[in-house]
């Protein structure tokens, strides 16, 4: 079983987040696997281990720094990594992005794709479904169990909707979207690191992936971004005290008559 | 023949009828057609009677077709988009809106790559620019902060919409309509996806992203059987429980009641913080919220900063008089 499972890196979810000139400032924060990530590779090591001779390959798109995110899921054990790294990836477009990967994983071979469920970031959820589209496989989103037929030609995913969950079945290869709940993610060893650090990580740059003029999306649609902004401050909080009996009739009224709220 | 200019709009229809986020997404499309004298066009999914989808007309809809097929009556992913592309080539709607549920979403990302047009998931607010364009502003960081983006060109524009976010005056029982069956051709063969069951959350009614009201409850509730009385308040407010991550992380609570980044953002009339000290990544998950209490022995636990309401005290001893109260009162 030859697994790809791609990864990015993001801001700690630790972070307070400041905006200087529409933009994130993000200098001094510290950086992370985006965390659903965790549970792709957890979840690949897993059927590596019930399925000997499983390759596992890690893909990101991204700068330099994208680096430290492969070798944490090096770390954790995934068998190669595979960085798209090139100044013209600079600033594409998701779907401009979900293509290149699918160049990329096309060129190592795959017969399962793991992604997050989305970046905790841009908070898209655009990527995964996206990149299926472009490599005609199926795909099911926020995967929280998942299963093998005997002869691992099906998968059968377990995924949460509104209010319940679905059991879907679908033929592999099969892009999957992982979600919390679908597994508890290993830390990596004291082994798992240092041999992560001896680890080549691929380079495919814009020559290897024939990316010649930006791939930008349709002019039917375009997405500008005009700024970031903090949400607006909430007013200072109004603390109710006496009794119980007295801030419970207080918070009661108030939710009623003031915020009309129940 | 010129197309009207509209808005397709996707819906879910159960065996319950139409989805709350539905409606919802209906009445935006209702505010940015007006704006450009369009059309709102609703296209349902799923199974139940299509009666039930007449309602969408009192909430702005000036079209709906419901999927006369024995095959769609499970939603999914492929069998969904053999359905809605040749509808879009053909009826070219200005904008695509879903609702940001599960399937929403899904539906909204593999449509963005098959018609090759930008995304905004998750929207928060929707109003018409000049010059063609959709102005619109959606959440990034779990709701640290906000994106403002600008939708340029004739479209599809592909939006999906935060629950809970667009809610109108209600119904306008004066729009009428009828519903139209719409037979789509499709084969077993094509069908790549088995949706083998739906289960449906035993106990919870709602889902927290679609509640007004979630009472949620962290470390500070102290054990797992003491939810109890989370749910009770609930079930008094109509609203539903959340959690904080390490009272999901101790198994106390499943995930899917996990409030904040690495959980689900949520946007109720009232939340209520019980026992919740309110770290960082918690609050991005909640602070949208119309109304905030919280209820927390420390009274320097960072949760009162958004809170608008707060008790300093022990959640486990409070809650139960908050009960009483509100179930007195609205029995009165």
């Amino acid at each position: 079983m030859r697994i790809i499972v791609c990864v990015k890196q993001v801001i700690d979810t630790a972070a307070r987040i400041e905006i200087k000139d529409g933009k994130v400032d993000g200098a001094g924060l510290s950086r992370v696997l985006n965390p659903y990530d965790e549970f792709s590779i957890e979840e690949a090591l897993k059927i590596r281990e019930s399925k000997p001779g499983t390759k596992i390959t890690l893909v990101s798109l991204g700068p330099e720094s994208f680096s430290d995110a492969l070798r944490a899921g090096l770390a954790m054990g995934a068998d190669q990594a595979v960085h798209l790294l090139d100044p013209a990836f600079d600033g594409l477009d998701s779907l401009a992005v979900s293509r290149l990967l699918g160049k990329a994983v096309e060129f190592i071979g795959f017969d399962l794709i793991f992604c997050g469920r989305q970046a905790v970031d841009v908070d898209m959820a655009q990527l995964g479904p996206a990149l299926a589209v472009y490599l005609k496989i199926p795909c099911v989103t926020v995967v929280t169990g998942l299963e093998f037929s005997e002869n691992w030609s099906v998968a059968i995913a377990t995924r949460q909707i509104e209010g319940g969950s679905e059991i879907i079945e679908s033929p592999v290869p099969v892009l999957l979207t992982c979600q919390k709940g679908l597994n508890q993610p290993r830390l990596p060893s004291f082994k798992g690191i240092m041999a992560a650090k001896k680890k080549q990580i691929e380079i495919f740059d814009a020559d290897k992936l024939g990316f010649v003029t930006p791939v930008t999306t349709n002019e039917a649609s375009t997405a500008i971004s005009t700024g970031l902004e903090l949400p607006l401050s909430r007013n200072s909080v109004e603390i109710l005290d006496g009794s119980i009996n007295d801030s419970v009739a207080k918070l009661v009224k108030a939710l009623r008559e003031k915020e009309k709220v129940v | 023949m010129s197309l009207i200019k509209h808005i397709l709009v996707i819906a879910e229809l159960d065996d319950e009828g139409i989805k709350p986020s539905a409606y919802e997404t209906v009445h935006a499309a209702r505010l940015l057609a007006d704006s450009f004298n369009g059309q709102v066009y609703v296209f349902c999914f799923g199974f139940g009677s299509p009666d039930k989808a007449k309602q969408l007309f009192n909430y702005g809809a000036d079209r709906v077709q419901v999927l006369n097929n024995p095959l769609y009556n499970t939603i999914s992913l492929d069998l969904g988009l053999i359905a809605i592309e040749p509808q879009i080539i053909k009826d070219k709607p200005y904008a695509i809106f879903f609702p940001a549920t599960t399937h929403g979403k899904e539906f909204a990302a593999s449509l963005s790559a098959k018609l090759n047009v930008s995304l905004a998931t998750d929207c928060v607010a929707i109003q018409a620019g000049k010059d063609n364009q959709i102005i619109v502003r959606r959440p990034v960081y779990a709701g640290k902060a906000l994106l403002n983006l600008t939708l340029n060109g004739p479209g599809p524009h592909i939006l999906s919409l935060r629950q809970n976010t667009f809610r109108g005056p209600g119904p306008d029982f004066s729009r009428v309509g009828d519903i139209e069956l719409l037979d789509i051709s499709v084969s077993n063969d094509q069908r790549v996806l088995k949706v083998r069951e739906v289960v449906k959350e035993i106990g919870s009614q709602l889902d927290i992203t679609e509640a007004r009201v979630v009472v949620s409850g962290g470390l500070g509730m102290q054990q797992s059987k003491n939810f109890k009385l989370l749910e009770d308040l609930a079930q008094v407010l109509q609203g539903a429980v959340g959690a904080s991550r390490p009272v999901v992380d101790n198994g106390w609570r499943k995930y899917s009641n996990q409030v904040g980044q690495t959980g689900r953002t949520i946007q109720p009339d009232l939340y209520i913080a019980c026992g919740i000290s309110g770290a960082v990544q918690h609050l991005a998950g909640m602070s949208s919220a119309k109304c905030i209490v919280a209820i927390n022995k420390d009274a320097n636990a960072p949760i009162f900063s958004v809170a608008d309401y707060g008790i300093v005290g022990d959640a486990l001893a409070i809650v139960p008089y908050l009960t009483e109260e509100f179930r007195r009162v609205l029995a009165s």
